[in-house]
């Protein structure tokens, strides 16, 4: 891939691979999902061949999603622990939102935001999963009661639509703070980008001179 | 069955607009079945079989008259057999012809997401229009009677239909037509109700102090009717609901979350997009490039 001199790799090719999978299956997952939730949006489903293939195809689809979420778990999960810098930059959340970058606190490699994003996806997939396979009549219809079945309908519409606001909240920050996204396309940012957004994290490559080892990870 | 009158539906599923209704001026239909006549000899069950052409897979004695197990796919009606002993010390056997009760407001029409999939004719029958239903199993949730079973072979759902194609063209149903003792009758509503009431002087008047019409207003009232000797204790017949109910958690999710989660998802969405219009997007400035890089040119510097 054709990068500048001074690019800094920020996610390396398995990232990008496991976080794409992921992307197009969420995706697939909202349009077929929403097909089946409001009947406004039922012509949704043939995006996917009619109601019958919708209904079949998007529990396969979701089972993708967790083994490919969980990956992501396992490359990303370090990185978005905690710490004190979180509370700072949510306490500061007005001039975030208003691009006053002079009154928001360094962080390190992920803002409070993007953590939230993380744990949030963390938890909503799997009970989005666990309460699928419930009303995934073909396999499971008869493996709960019908009382189960319909607070699994229930709260697996409200995780839905608790995801679905959190990818909103995560693309639209991807394009509001200008190429993110080729971070998670082509893999870099700039020395500029990674000053101005995760100032502790560019500090941390300098002192401990990684910016050349990071530099020659794809 | 197939989609044979289609201008006088009064409910069509996972539809906002109104259905064609235009020749609804009908009289509501129903079944009475009269339990305490019946002499459980499965007449209706052979008799719908028949008109509908289904034929359930032969399956394995379970040591009940019940026969088959379940109702399923193929059987939408089901004899069910219940020994009650009464205060007395004595055996009641209380057989009830289980199915669909046709409510007048259906819990499997609510919950289903497929356009026109379950319908609802002004005659008050609930029919589902199989070619347009996709499998997902929601009206089996939406069901306060477990009644609608799904086929491991298309993916359909299946329940009784009251002969929608019989009545249509001024036929009882199958069922109705077989019952030797007359437990089973057929005709419009209010006069169902009358039959009821006077067989429930009769019952009355012969000892069962409760009996009475089982015509569950929860649900809006159904056009299946029981007559039933202990209308206090439905529950006595196989489960019969006591109080059905189309569920809360049904009534939630097919009710008022259905706009405010298309609301929020568009709220989410439009407050990104002014955001981007009024504060705009967040760019790197040429200040922010050198300063980057001097931190890294140090960090360099360092090192070697």
């Amino acid at each position: 891939m054709t990068r500048p001199k001074n690019a800094i790799i920020r996610y390396t090719l398995p990232n990008r691979i496991n976080h794409w999978i992921t992307a197009i299956c969420f995706v697939l997952l909202v349009l077929s999902g929403l097909s089946m939730f409001h009947p406004m949006l039922f012509f949704l489903s043939g995006l996917f061949g009619g109601g019958q293939w919708t209904r079949a195809v998007h529990p396969w689809i979701g089972v993708v999603l967790l083994l490919s979420y969980l990956g992501l778990i396992v490359q990303f999960w370090r990185e978005n622990l905690l710490n004190r810098d979180d509370a700072a930059w949510m306490k500061s959340i007005g001039p975030v939102i208003a691009n006053d970058e002079e009154h928001t606190p360094p962080v390190g490699r992920n803002n409070a935001g993007q953590k939230l994003v993380f744990w949030s996806m963390t938890l909503l997939i799997p009970v989005l999963f666990f309460s699928g396979l419930a009303i995934w009549e073909v396999y499971f219809g008869a493996a709960t009661s019908i009382p189960v079945q319909r607070a699994a309908a229930l709260i697996h519409s409200l995780a839905a639509l608790a995801a679905i606001i959190v990818w909103i909240v995560h693309v639209y920050a991807a394009i509001w703070v200008r190429h993110s996204v080729r971070a998670m396309t082509q893999g870099y940012v700039t020395p500029g980008w990674a000053w101005r957004h995760h100032r502790k994290w560019l500090l941390e490559l300098a002192q401990h001179g990684k910016t050349d080892d990071s530099r020659k990870r794809t | 069955m197939s989609d044979l009158q289609s201008q006088d539906y009064v409910r069509r599923s996972a539809t906002t607009m109104t259905p064609p209704m235009a020749r609804s001026h009908e009289d509501q239909v129903a079944k009475l079945i009269d339990v305490s006549r019946c002499i459980g000899c499965k007449a209706c069950q052979a008799a719908c079989m028949e008109w509908n052409d289904l034929r359930p897979e032969i399956g394995h004695f379970e040591g009940s008259y019940e026969n088959p197990a379940d109702l399923g796919p193929s059987v939408w009606t089901l004899m069910k057999f219940a020994e009650h002993e009464n205060e007395e010390g004595n055996l009641e056997w209380l057989i009830r012809k289980d199915g669909c009760m046709h409510c007048e407001d259906p819990g499997c029409l609510k919950a289903c997401p497929a356009p026109g999939a379950i319908v609802q004719y002004a005659n008050g029958i609930v029919d589902f229009i199989s070619d347009k239903c996709i499998g997902c199993g929601y009206c089996v949730k939406g069901c306060p009677f477990n009644i609608p079973r799904i086929s491991k072979k298309d993916h359909k759902s299946y329940k009784c239909t009251l002969c929608s194609d019989r009545v249509a063209v001024g036929l009882e149903p199958a069922c109705v037509k077989a019952c030797p003792t007359g437990a089973i009758m057929f005709g419009a509503k209010t006069d169902m109700q009358h039959q009821a009431q006077e067989r429930i002087v009769e019952l009355k008047s012969r000892g069962f102090q409760n009996a009475g019409l089982y015509d569950p207003q929860e649900v809006g009232g159904t056009h299946v009717m029981y007559v039933l000797q202990h209308a206090d204790k439905p529950s006595l017949y196989s489960g019969l609901p006591d109080k059905p109910r189309i569920s809360l958690t049904v009534d939630a999710w097919k009710g008022f979350i259905k706009p405010l989660g298309l609301a929020g998802i568009a709220l989410a969405a439009l407050a990104g997009f002014f955001h981007w219009i009024s504060a705009g997007p967040n760019e790197v400035t040429e200040e922010d490039e050198a300063e980057g890089e001097r931190v890294l040119r140090e960090g360099e510097e360092k090192a070697s």
